[in-house]
């Protein structure tokens, strides 16, 4: 048995979702490698060799694998799989986007999103935005899976894998990145942040949105999230989306402001450790999820909440 | 240019899924279904390509046809998606449960007999949360894919997609023939009028099954059961935020 994870990465650093896939993948068994695709990520590449439980390191680096678009992953990965009996990747929209061209190529149904290793052939995963649980039994020769890395913990530093290079694949492709406008912030990342705060509709506007979450967040040391309302109607932007189509966190401590609590927004953040609601709306349902659920204008209570964090020592 | 849009019959989005005691499945008897959110995001936007709209030059599709694999109840899907504007519709008859890997494969069946330029489908359907129909069909066809579309500018021989990712927005262009998947934000489609209800009736549609396709459509893998998620208990309410940081101090996460 081996299992080959794609690594997630910026080219320049190696993100956590990476070892959280590892450990999903110690869990089917067997070796594990880790498959790095990128432009001119060595650096990274390195770092994966690191993650403890690793055989070697697969680095894949050229011109057509600096934006990991799905076409030239599936030129790269649909052969190696020669080598593997699994193949997996995080739930990340690179991951969601490459890992199913894979599957159909070596007919392989997928499994998306799994939260839990059973055995080396059976999975569990959410379906109906989190409301239900399947457990699947996946006997077929060769294993497409994309795990969704909230659900695992990270595999440790401290291996020393080999670095081996794989050709990246020629071209010329179908598609072509053409530019991206990727925020900068110094916040921590959304998926990693040990705290977040989020923001829903009731903000009004895209000002008090970030008027109200910012002095905030940055008092948290949070990440700033969303509900798909927010962000539908222009308050955040759509990678702040928290939900069933947006991001899935779960942090220590999750703080909803003015957000009601739709399936949709819970299925992305209910395995939060401690959740926060503040809304005016008693019966939110917010609240049936929230360990501490404040009944309050999100307008007062985030000022009162500022005031005591600050005499908390924050 | 023709423009094929796959859509799906699912539980309606407002509606919360039960489990069957016995974890046999999720019961969906007596439950309102209707056209999975992203599906009909694809029609509408199929739909401004014919009409003008969106940024889409009037005529820039010539037809849009609809397609749908399920039951017999799927001809509502597609009744609804000849309501938003679709011209006619091909109705793929396969009851029970029909994943992903099958779907792409029938899909590819209709591709190769209606010849379109470009594929719009829903990025995920909101019942298996799957999101691979649209990967899946591009990689069988060996066509270009832009998922996870917020935008999509079509030029010569060409389109050019946002989309969204983790990051933010990035933009592709692809050849067409290409498959594009949609993401929540590229339109809002609109409510369909009676007199367009009305005129979808009478719209064609065509009947086929997977083996008229050519396509087994065999479940690869085996639900061994279906539960609850654990449920969280909600917690206590307060009246302040000093009260609400003394919970946060015991809980230890500040």
């Amino acid at each position: 048995m081996a299992v080959l994870v794609v690594a997630e990465h910026d080219n320049a650093s190696l993100k956590d979702a990476t070892h959280k896939v590892v450990t999903a993948a110690k869990a089917i068994g067997g070796d594990v490698d880790v498959l790095v695709a990128g432009e001119n990520a060595g650096a990274v590449a390195q770092e994966a060799a690191k993650i403890e439980g690793v055989r070697k390191v697969l680095h894949a680096d050229g011109a057509t694998l600096a934006k990991q678009l799905a076409e030239p992953m599936q030129a790269l990965i649909a052969p190696l799989m020669d080598s593997y009996d699994a193949l997996l990747f995080p739930a990340s929209t690179t991951g969601k986007n490459a890992a199913p061209r894979i599957a159909a190529q070596l007919d392989v149904m997928q499994l998306s999103g799994i939260i839990a290793v059973e055995s080396a052939d059976t999975f569990v995963r959410p379906i109906y935005a989190g409301n239900a649980l399947i457990t699947v039994k996946d006997e077929q020769a060769k294993k497409v899976i994309t795990v969704q890395p909230t659900a695992f913990k990270a595999a440790g530093d401290g291996g020393s894998a080999s670095v081996e290079t794989a050709a990246a694949p020629a071209g010329p492709f179908k598609s072509a990145f053409v530019s991206e406008e990727v925020a900068v912030s110094d916040r921590p990342e959304l998926t990693a942040a040990k705290r977040v705060v989020s923001g829903g509709r009731a903000m009004g506007s895209s000002d008090e949105f970030h008027k109200v979450l910012e002095p905030l967040a940055d008092k948290l040391g949070a990440a700033i999230g969303a509900s798909r309302a927010a962000v539908d109607a222009g308050y955040a932007p759509n990678d702040f989306q928290v939900g069933q189509t947006g991001k899935v966190v779960a942090p220590e401590l999750y703080v909803a402001i003015g957000i009601s609590g739709a399936i949709q927004h819970l299925a992305g953040m209910k395995d939060s450790k401690v959740i926060v609601a503040i809304n005016k709306d008693e019966e939110a349902p917010i609240f049936q999820v929230a360990d501490v659920g404040l009944v309050q204008d999100y307008k007062t209570a985030v000022p009162e909440l500022m005031d005591e964090l600050t005499k908390a020592g924050l | 240019m023709k423009v094929l849009v796959p859509v799906k019959r699912v539980l309606d989005y407002n509606l919360k899924v039960r489990v069957k005691p016995d974890g046999s499945g999720v019961d969906l008897s007596n439950l309102k279904m209707s056209i999975n959110p992203f599906c009909e995001i694809a029609v509408e936007e199929a739909v401004r390509m014919k009409e003008g709209g969106g940024g889409h030059a009037k005529g820039a599709a010539s037809e849009v046809v609809a397609v749908s694999i399920g039951p017999d109840q799927a001809q509502e899907t597609l009744r609804n998606a000849l309501a938003i504007g679709a011209d006619r519709g091909i109705l793929v008859k396969a009851d029970g449960e029909v994943e992903p890997l099958a779907v792409a494969k029938l899909l590819k069946a209709v591709v190769e007999a209606e010849k379109p330029d470009l594929v719009i489908l829903g990025k995920q359907a909101i019942d298996d949360d799957s999101n691979q129909t649209g990967q899946m069909l591009a990689a069988l066809l060996d066509w270009p894919q832009a998922t996870f579309a917020s935008k999509i500018v079509l030029g010569e021989g060409k389109a050019t997609v946002t989309r969204e990712v983790d990051g933010g927005l990035q933009t592709v262009d692809v050849q067409l023939p290409a498959i594009i998947t949609t993401d929540l934000r590229l339109n809002e489609p609109r409510y369909a009028s009676l007199p367009n209800i009305m005129k979808a009736k009478k719209k064609p549609i065509d009947a086929k099954t997977p083996a008229d396709l050519g396509v087994d459509t065999a479940p690869r893998l085996k639900v061994v059961k279906t539960a609850e998620p654990p449920k969280r208990q909600g917690g206590v309410k307060v009246k302040t935020a000093a009260e609400a940081v003394a919970k946060l101090k015991e809980a230890g996460v500040i």
